[in-house]
């Protein structure tokens, strides 16, 4: 970048501790990127002095070339599998493991200090070598993740001495039923959040209770299902400056002391404005919780099994302070009614189906999420598992909540048309994406046409992740979006009619998104290896079923499953036998 | 709560239909929507529900019935389908209500067993339910220490005494309770 004449180099007249200072005022990943790219003495100084990075797929950069950039590096986020992972479409062993980044790390002389990891497979080894390797290791949060034990984390909290958060979100953790929370020393006192929710196995009550009573910064709690009543109670005791919460076991008698001890323990308890857990519950154990509704910012009910519509109408009327609410369809469109009426700063719902085998027998219709809409104005982000949906009340919603950043409808039954017109949804979907200008994440269900995706490649500019299934007519549709969605990041796609024609069209698309997943559409073997071979930097990997090792090379067969990213350090060494990397 | 749903019921789509093109032209042709699309059928398990009823998948259907499962929908999380627990509830199905009559109570009750989760459940809600205390429940010796014992009356016509056999077989077999007083009740204690 050349500067014409010498007025215009004052900026750089700074010496570099200037520029770092200002540069440090610059914390989001985007913005600190757009710096790094305005000449080489900027790059140079954002590079040494970025302490933050974040990877959105793991395979997309290497750890030597992670290192070599950023040797003031102290805070890592990694995510591995694609999306659809969630939903069983990717085979386990797919990939996405932490070790080779930590090993690497551990090498280094960085001195990482949190790791944030998102569907990633993570061995006890490299719990162990993470905990071993850096002196100063705080955080570490994992979510959806897989493959470690209880002894991987007896390994973290033995050997962490300044551990502050261990943050564990729905994982699948083999529980060795270990003394894991006993690992901790009792030199350690230095915990602010703790969240072990997704852990099935019993853990050991005392050693809970004294490390609680040992670590005055706690601020964040979250509890399994192990944890009984009575020794909630006392953690709660402890802990009155707790922040966010989530309970473990929450039956217990309305009559007996416990209870009462816990309503006086609760109520010391001034500074709750997160709760969630009651993994197991009864409706009568509610009330315990009126006293600290009114402050609550984000309650979480959707692990709550047994509650009616009417235990959970009854709770939430105390809370009206609610920016974040997690719950099960079991609330019913009356229910969305009465948080429509009360919820009056809601910002973000998820509703989730409490029947989940997916029989079709959600308890919501697009009436309740009308209410919500017409009650929340400040609504701006969406998950909702739904029986039905008319475009209707999606034109509705769309005028009533302009500022959707997040929007996800789900219809149990896919290709459900508007049961009033027995149309698609189309029109109504084509509201949301016009309407809702900063919109960001979509994801679509129901009958849908081509129609839609035009709608979307017209109007939703700043949409950066799209999720379609069962959608569409031809290739067309795919084009649409992505002739016209400029910020695409994410596309995942199934069971469209969409193929070659949609998928080659543009192949320098692909790298300016992260990635692009297609199963049971149209695609053939012999397109993506047109792509494959068009595209070097990107790699396009074909998953296998694994029944389907016999797996013909005749490129007129469609592809099952196509997982595409762009990539700065080529095909990946670790895929197994089943995923082909073109 | 207000009580009418604020979305126009008078759909007036025309209005509000997005287009491209002039206004006052009419390029849109009749969408015939139709579910039939290159053989991508949603049911790609074999399906005996929907065998039955000649077609599957049509646009008509109205009662949902049980559907085939298809791999990854609905899109839950495989964490959330592997630790959520329902417990059947109003969301699953009517409850059981039995009624619940106590010796020297004015009148009945109703409760709905399938509320609870366990006997101490139920019977400390029917303590508080007609105030009063039930003794330690043992094998042997049934209540002991109170003057009440919870009974109730089983599927054969039978009056046995709660707490002896497994709660799922208890609510599934129960047709009403009694709580008994008195010597009646001292009786059962006694290792009949």
């Amino acid at each position: 970048m050349f500067w014409g004449n010498r007025k215009t180099l004052k900026m750089n007249y700074f010496p570099d501790e200037v520029l770092e200072h200002v540069f440090d005022f610059i914390s989001s990943h985007k913005d600190r990127n757009s710096v790094s790219l305005v000449c080489k003495s900027w790059y140079k100084i954002e590079r040494y002095s970025r302490q933050r990075v974040f990877i959105g797929n793991c395979y997309s950069i290497s750890p030597e070339r992670l290192i070599a950039r950023f040797p003031g590096l102290k805070s890592l986020t990694l995510k591995g599998m694609p999306h659809f992972a969630d939903f069983n479409l990717v085979p386990h062993d797919w990939g996405g493991f932490v070790y080779p980044w930590i090993k690497a790390l551990a090498k280094s002389r960085i001195g990482l200090e949190e790791l944030r990891l998102k569907r990633m497979v993570v061995s006890d080894e490299s719990l162990e070598l993470l905990s071993k390797s850096f002196l100063n290791f705080k955080s570490l949060v994992l979510v959806s993740c897989e493959g470690f034990t209880t002894d991987g984390l007896a390994a973290i909290a033995a050997n962490c001495r300044f551990l502050r958060e261990l943050d564990l979100q729905e994982n699948e953790v083999d529980d060795h039923r270990g003394h894991w929370l006993s690992s901790f020393p009792e030199s350690c006192t230095s915990l602010v959040s703790l969240n072990f929710a997704c852990l099935k196995g019993e853990i050991n009550l005392g050693a809970i209770e004294r490390l609680v009573a040992r670590s005055p910064n706690l601020k964040s709690l979250r509890l399994n299902r192990a944890v009984p009543f009575d020794t909630l109670q006392k953690l709660l005791m402890q802990a009155p400056q707790l922040v966010d919460l989530g309970t473990g076991n929450f039956v217990h008698d309305p009559s007996s002391e416990a209870y009462n001890k816990l309503k006086s323990a609760i109520q010391r308890c001034k500074s709750i404005r997160s709760l969630s857990g009651f993994l197991e519950v009864a409706p009568h154990c509610m009330s315990a919780i009126y006293p600290i509704c009114a402050n609550l910012t984000f309650l979480n009910l959707s692990y709550a099994p047994g509650l009616h519509g009417n235990d959970l109408t009854k709770l939430i009327q105390h809370c009206r302070k609610l920016q974040r609410l997690w719950i099960l369809d079991c609330i019913g469109d009356k229910g969305l009614g009465v948080v429509a009426s009360t919820c009056k700063e809601l910002q973000e719902l998820r509703v989730f189906p409490s029947d989940l085998i997916g029989a079709g027998n959600a308890a919501v219709t697009e009436e309740g999420l009308v209410h919500i809409s017409a009650g929340c104005p400040k609504l701006n982000s969406l998950l909702y598992f739904c029986q039905q949906m008319t475009n209707a009340a999606l034109i509705t919603v769309a005028k009533n909540c302009p500022n959707f950043i997040r929007f996800r409808l789900c219809i149990l039954d896919p290709q459900k048309p508007d049961p009033v017109t027995n149309q698609a949804l189309d029109e109504g979907f084509g509201a949301i994406v016009q309407s809702c200008k900063g919109l960001k994440r979509l994801s679509l269900s129901g009958l849908l046409t081509d129609q839609v995706f035009l709608y979307i490649g017209m109007y939703a500019e700043q949409l950066e992740m799209l999720s379609i299934a069962f959608a569409g007519d031809s290739d067309k549709g795919m084009l649409y979006v992505l002739n016209g969605c400029k910020k695409l990041r994410k596309l995942e796609i199934r069971d469209c009619p969409f193929g070659n024609e949609a998928l080659l069209e543009d192949v320098g698309k692909y790298e300016t998104m992260r990635s692009l997943w297609m199963s049971s559409c149209e695609v053939t073997l012999g397109g993506c290896k047109t792509l494959a071979e068009k595209m070097p930097s990107l790699s396009v990997e074909i998953i296998n079923e694994i029944e389907q090792m016999e797996f013909s090379l005749d490129d007129m067969q469609k592809v099952e499953k196509m997982y595409l990213y762009r990539t700065l350090v080529g095909h990946r060494k670790d895929a197994p036998e089943f995923v082909w990397i073109l | 709560m207000e009580g009418s749903v604020a979305y126009e019921n008078d759909l007036n789509l025309e209005a509000t239909e997005l287009r491209l093109g002039l206004p006052g032209t009419d390029e849109r042709e009749e969408q015939t929507v139709s579910n039939v699309r290159n053989n991508k059928r949603p049911l790609q398990v074999a399906d005996e529900e929907c065998g039955a009823n000649g077609k599957s998948n049509t646009q008509n259907e109205t009662a949902p019935h049980a559907k085939a499962q298809i791999v990854g929908w609905p899109p839950i999380r495989s964490y959330r389908k592997n630790n959520f627990q329902p417990k059947k509830s109003e969301c699953e199905g009517p409850g059981i209500y039995v009624k619940v009559s106590m010796d020297g109570a004015a009148y009945l009750r109703k409760i709905d067993l399938k509320v609870y989760t366990g006997y101490p459940e139920l019977l400390r809600a029917l303590e508080n339910m007609f105030k009063f205390t039930l003794g330690e429940y043992s094998d042997r010796e049934g209540y002991k220490g109170s003057d009440y014992a919870p009974t109730y009356e089983d599927k054969d016509g039978d009056w046995m005494l709660v707490g002896d056999v497994p709660w799922e077989m208890f609510i599934t077999s129960c047709n009403r309770l009694r709580i008994m007083k008195g010597s009646e009740a001292r009786g059962l204690g006694c290792g009949v």
